[in-house]
């Protein structure tokens, strides 16, 4: 029965989230790897793996969302919490440029007592004193921002696009369900929210990632249903550019659940390859699963590696590795027998890394 | 069900193993070379679920080591040192015992003992280790001492290997480990270990004792600065030995850990040659019953993924790993049995807790 799914998606049909569920409830890991493998080569057939060098910049770690799951965060009260410095800016970017970075990706939290007119403030310093590009903020941040302001998120939107955002991350989904999202970050924008904003997103052109964290309180079904939703916004607007799953860390979190398997990872990961037509590009996560499975994942339906991650404070704050050079990236890649290349944010090829 | 390769070379390597014919070098090569990583898994994984099904085995053990004196040093070793400096340590049959009384609450079965070359501890010594283990621990299996260790005892006693091996068997080792075969290569022996036994004469060892009725593990150190060619050597001379004495239990690959040692400017290993390790040996090593995906070198997420890539086993509890840390190894130094049993369920594997000899532990 698994089988015949496998195949079905192979020869380029769509299959169902009930056909999904199947797969993930009854496929063996190993077939699963090998049609997201097989998926994934008939994609993109040039034996390639692409990586970025960016540079994380978290703005900001006070938020009022207090998610269980994060261990980044301080609430506005607490001591400890900051707002990033001009100063702290023009380092940190100056830095990622020499290091041949292309981009930076601007998170941050939800902080209370900031406008949109700080946030403007932030990306013009950004773009007019250097020539990079700004892939940044997620939903929550955006509708938060909507909120606080009292203003629509096309309109939100539109004055960080004016102001040089390039590209939003997918970041703060979780789980798209909200069932889930009540239960690890209630005070986050809802799954319908979360759409909305890339959905509005797209529309104005801008690019955008999706992730998905997993590996805590969700079941299967709900993982489905998060790659349910992301394939019918990219159905409608195309405007995803790679989905990224991890997994949940739960050291110096709130959740006292075990970290999801490697075994788990590869299968979710393969599914997604699988499930998700449309996307052309899967991101496998060395942050959250180590070298050797972020390796393993290029045979699991992964194309990508993600980010050299210059500076990455949130999963640093769980206790996890952080940090590649360039020449271990370069090295994961070819000892798995691809080419490496250096992208940029929306996928396009820079150059070949020798 | 039915293969895809995107490799047209593995067909014929496929075609070989559901008939049941033996892979040769040449196929060895195949397979170490293809790009096709997840077909070359199909085929292991063929050949691994014949012979186990979805069984995953594991054992709750313990290591012991019983001293850190050397006087081989390989280069590739981050654990010996000299006598008298300052990390150096030789157990007491004091410390032996108290080591081991620390988990006589926990359910071991098989402690698993190896140790360096420590040229002031007489025979007696060893004959003492053995006799302390058995008194404070009668129901675990002693697994213990390497071919290395073997000739060493041989020469320090001046009795013959078989001698020395009625006499260690007499006083209660039942198993020994696959250690110090490293790779089996006069080249590399010269390069990298030459003061430790080399290949003949690790072959002839497990020779007679397997003849002497002891079953062995069989091992090889890889990712340093072996070929291939000399990888797939290494497996058609355990396998030659094992169709004379079929003493092998199960074969350990052991992925090279640099930190610390002479070579440390090598990288770790690969994930896709550590799994591509697990594929080869499988298919080559045709009669030895068991692989395994040994987590202390391998990293706890990449040896529960080789249980896909033609691996049925995990090793154990270990509680106490101290030579692979040595070299900066980012394993835990041991795991609960839970862990064990969670890894392997989250496979999608069934777990089965095992005794040395791999026979199932019954429930209490």
């Amino acid at each position: 029965m698994t089988e015949s799914i496998l195949k079905k998606a192979y020869s380029g049909n769509r299959i169902s989230g009930e056909e999904a569920l199947k797969l993930y409830e009854n496929a063996d890991l190993l077939s699963l790897g090998v049609y997201a493998d097989l998926i994934n080569k008939k994609k993109n057939n040039d034996n390639v793996v692409t990586f970025v060098i960016d540079r994380n910049i978290n703005y900001t770690n006070i938020c009022v969302s207090g998610c269980r799951f994060c261990a980044f965060y301080k609430k506005p009260e607490e001591s400890g919490g900051y707002w990033i410095t001009e100063k702290e800016l023009e380092e940190k970017i100056k830095e990622t440029k020499q290091l041949k970075g292309t981009q930076i990706l601007l998170q941050g939290g939800l902080h209370p007592d900031k406008s949109l007119e700080d946030y403007v403030a932030l990306l013009k310093y950004m773009k007019s004193n250097f020539d990079i590009h700004i892939h940044g903020f997620s939903p929550p941040e955006i509708f938060y921002i909507s909120e606080i302001e009292g203003i629509s998120i096309d309109d939100v939107l539109n004055t960080l696009i004016n102001a040089g955002l390039g590209s939003i991350p997918g970041g703060g989904a979780e789980i798209l369900v909200n069932e889930i999202r009540e239960k690890v970050s209630p005070d986050k924008c809802n799954a319908d929210q979360w759409l909305y904003v890339m959905e509005r997103a797209h529309n104005l052109g801008l690019k955008t990632t999706a992730t998905m964290m997993f590996g805590h309180i969700e079941k299967q079904e709900h993982i489905i249903e998060h790659m349910e939703r992301l394939r019918e916004v990219q159905d409608k607007t195309g405007g995803f550019t790679a989905f990224i799953p991890w997994t949940f860390q739960p050291s110096n979190t709130d959740l006292s659940s075990k970290t999801a398997t490697a075994a788990e990872y590869l299968r979710v990961l393969a599914l997604s390859r699988i499930f998700l037509d449309n996307f052309r590009n899967i991101q496998a996560s060395w942050v959250t699963q180590g070298s050797k499975i972020a390796q393993t994942a290029l045979f699991f339906g992964a194309n990508d590696l993600g980010s050299t991650m210059i500076e990455e404070n949130v999963v640093k704050a769980a206790d996890v590795d952080f940090r590649m050079p360039v020449e271990e990236m370069i090295r994961l890649i070819t000892s798995a027998g691809y080419e490496a290349w250096q992208r940029d944010c929306f996928y396009n090829r820079i150059r070949q890394a020798d | 069900m039915e293969p895809v390769f995107s490799d047209n070379n593995l067909e014929k390597i496929y075609e070989k193993v559901i008939n049941n014919k033996r892979l040769d070098f040449e196929d060895g090569l195949i397979l170490y070379n293809t790009k096709d990583l997840m077909g070359a898994a199909r085929i292991a994984q063929y050949k691994r679920k014949k012979l186990h099904g979805n069984s995953s085995f594991f054992i709750y053990n313990q290591h012991l080591n019983y001293t850190n004196i050397c006087r081989n040093r390989c280069l590739f070793c981050a654990y010996a040192v000299d006598y008298c400096t300052k990390d150096s340590y030789q157990y007491s049959m004091e410390d032996v015992e108290e080591e081991i009384l620390e988990k006589t609450n926990e359910p071991v079965k098989e402690i698993h003992m190896v140790g360096g070359l420590n040229e002031t501890l007489p025979y007696g010594y060893y004959i003492d280790l053995l006799k302390t283990i058995k008194k404070v621990r009668p129901d675990a299996v002693i697994k213990a001492f390497t071919a290395v260790e073997i000739d060493h005892l041989s020469k320090i006693s001046g009795k013959s290997i078989e001698h020395v091996i009625s006499e260690l068997k007499d006083n209660g080792l039942e198993m020994m480990p696959g250690g110090g075969a490293e790779v089996l290569s006069d080249r590399v022996h010269k390069k990298l270990f030459p003061k430790k036994i080399n290949k003949d004469r690790w072959l002839e060892i497990i020779e007679k004792v397997h003849n002497y009725g002891i079953k062995t593990n069989c091992t090889m150190l890889y990712g340093h600065i072996e070929s291939i060619e000399e990888r797939l050597d290494h497996f058609i001379y355990l396998r030659e030995l094992q169709d004379r004495t079929n003493g092998f239990t199960a074969f350990i690959p052991l992925a090279f850990h640099s930190k610390n040692t002479k070579l440390s400017h090598i990288k770790e290993t690969a994930a896709v040659d550590d799994l591509k390790t697990i594929i080869v040996s499988r298919l080559m090593l045709d009669n030895i019953d068991h692989i395994k995906a040994y987590w202390v070198m391998l990293g706890e997420k990449l040896a529960q993924t080789a249980l896909h890539f033609g691996a049925d086993d995990l090793d154990g509890t270990i509680l106490k790993e101290k030579i692979t840390h040595s070299a900066g190894a980012k394993s835990a130094v041991g795991h609960a049995k839970e862990t064990m049993i969670r890894l392997i369920k989250n496979a999608g594997m069934d777990p089965v807790e095992r005794d040395a000899f791999y026979n199932r532990v019954k429930e209490n």
